[in-house]
């Protein structure tokens, strides 16, 4: 055990830590709501759009995201056409790639977490609603999504658990994030074990923390 | 099209065994796994502290950590690890593990993880009195397990067992980074030497929702045979 390394490593790790957790925290707001118009549209009786947002989140959740990123990283910069327009400024850039990936790739999954919570609810709230006189549009926002993201909750912590995870492919992507940092230091020191434990300890600790705020979110809106 | 020729002209053979080479990790890990799960399940289970404390640790420390960062571990340390210990053994010459060992290793200990779960929640969901009645008519501890707790397990499993089947799949483009030879790995190097990545590594997402695909139709064939009498 070389502990002098070990200390060492932890301030760089640490710093790469952010990068994982600003690629974490962009990616899932996007995915949110990308996750959440999917449902909606999963939702819908059109059989077509019913088809699309069920084909969207087929594709996603039957591929690896290590695919997807490279698609969107290596893939997408050949299009001549795409190089021409503004969306190259975006697309160059391999860390918004990597967020597109990933927000794409949760949406996904979130469109699914989503949609099994809204076919959840019981139609008697919904009609209970409407025999109030309450609106479509506010039975929607008041009452279904409510509810709706208070069933969701532990699927959505697993996801975003999952989606943590799923940031060290950035690394892949010439991104210098946690696992990115971890595996330059494994292989300019050939000390894996050691960097294994410092950056796998931050790993769990993140978990960790998302695991217990799911928590406390799950008792704050618990009925 | 002329891109997917079978022959020297064309990537089609060298992909289609490149998807051989990613079924076959895939099984080889997903199996081992099965062997972890065999392991920690009970641990996870024991009323030993101790025991416990092993089989909920290593469930938690491979689900908390990207599975690429366990990858890492295995390919850079594995064959330092080997080493080490041949060299108590007395043998002292460099070991060279090959990459579809490594890889199956490191997918099979994390998906391991996962079947452990599924394993552990199985077992606990199956009525104690399914035990009691058992041991009432004089069951041997064995054939206790294995006729009557063991097939009521699988059948609440298999379901959970699909997710993590699917898991493991996905997580096999991952080891493409240690350069074996699968999917991901053939279609970087198709995608390099023919400059045309958008179409390889479409192609290759094609190829892995057709395994996503088939794998869920055998699954669900599977399903069915075991909840027979049900």
């Amino acid at each position: 055990m070389d502990f002098e390394l070990m200390f060492n490593s932890f301030p760089k790790l640490l710093g790469a830590t952010v990068i994982t957790l600003k690629l974490l925290s962009v990616s899932l707001i996007a995915g949110l709501f990308i996750g959440l118009l999917f449902a909606i549209l999963r939702l819908n009786k059109n059989i077509f759009i019913n088809k699309f947002a069920y084909g969207y989140s087929y594709v996603f959740r039957g591929t690896p995201l290590l695919v997807q990123i490279f698609i969107i990283y290596f893939g997408l910069g050949q299009i001549e056409y795409l190089r021409s327009t503004f969306l190259w400024i975006i697309l160059k850039e391999p860390y918004w790639c990597a967020i597109i990936a990933f927000a794409l790739n949760t949406g996904a999954y979130t469109s699914e977490i989503l949609r099994s919570a809204f076919q959840t609810i019981k139609p008697g709230i919904v009609e209970a609603g409407k025999s109030l006189g309450i609106s479509n549009k506010i039975i929607f926002y008041k009452i279904q999504i409510p509810i709706a993201i208070r069933q969701s909750l532990p699927a959505y912590g697993n996801e975003i658990i999952l989606m943590m995870k799923g940031t060290s492919l950035a690394s892949t992507v010439t991104l210098m994030d946690l696992t990115g940092v971890a595996k330059y230091i494994i292989s300019t020191t050939f000390k894996p074990i050691e960097v294994f434990i410092v950056a796998g300890g931050i790993y769990l600790f993140m978990t960790f923390c998302i695991h217990n705020l799911i928590k406390l979110l799950e008792k704050k809106y618990s009925f | 099209m002329e891109l997917l020729a079978f022959g020297d002209t064309g990537w089609g053979d060298e992909l289609f065994i490149a998807t051989l080479m990613t079924v076959a990790v895939s099984i080889t890990a997903i199996i081992i796994g099965f062997l972890f799960a065999i392991v920690f399940t009970p641990l996870k289970l024991s009323k030993n502290k101790f025991f416990n404390f092993i089989g909920n640790s290593y469930t938690t420390v491979i689900r908390g950590v990207p599975e690429l960062l366990v990858i890492y571990l295995f390919f850079f340390g594995g064959s330092g690890a080997i080493m080490y210990v041949a060299s108590i053994f007395g043998y002292n010459d460099y070991i060279e593990i090959n990459a579809f060992v490594t890889g199956s290793f490191a997918i099979g200990i994390i998906s391991g993880a996962y079947s452990t779960e599924v394993f552990r929640g199985a077992v606990q969901s199956i009525d104690i009195g399914q035990s009691e009645a058992a041991k009432v008519l004089g069951l041997s501890k064995f054939t206790q397990f294995y006729k009557i707790i063991f097939p009521q397990v699988l059948r609440l499993a298999i379901p959970n067992l699909s997710n993590v089947w699917q898991i493991t799949l996905k997580d096999t483009s991952l080891i493409s980074v240690t350069g074996l030879v699968e999917i991901m790995r053939q279609s970087y190097v198709a995608a390099g030497s023919t400059r045309d990545p958008l179409f390889f590594y479409s192609f290759a997402a094609i190829l892995y929702l057709i395994l996503t695909f088939l794998s869920m139709k055998l699954i669900n064939k599977l399903e069915i045979k075991f909840s027979r009498g049900y």
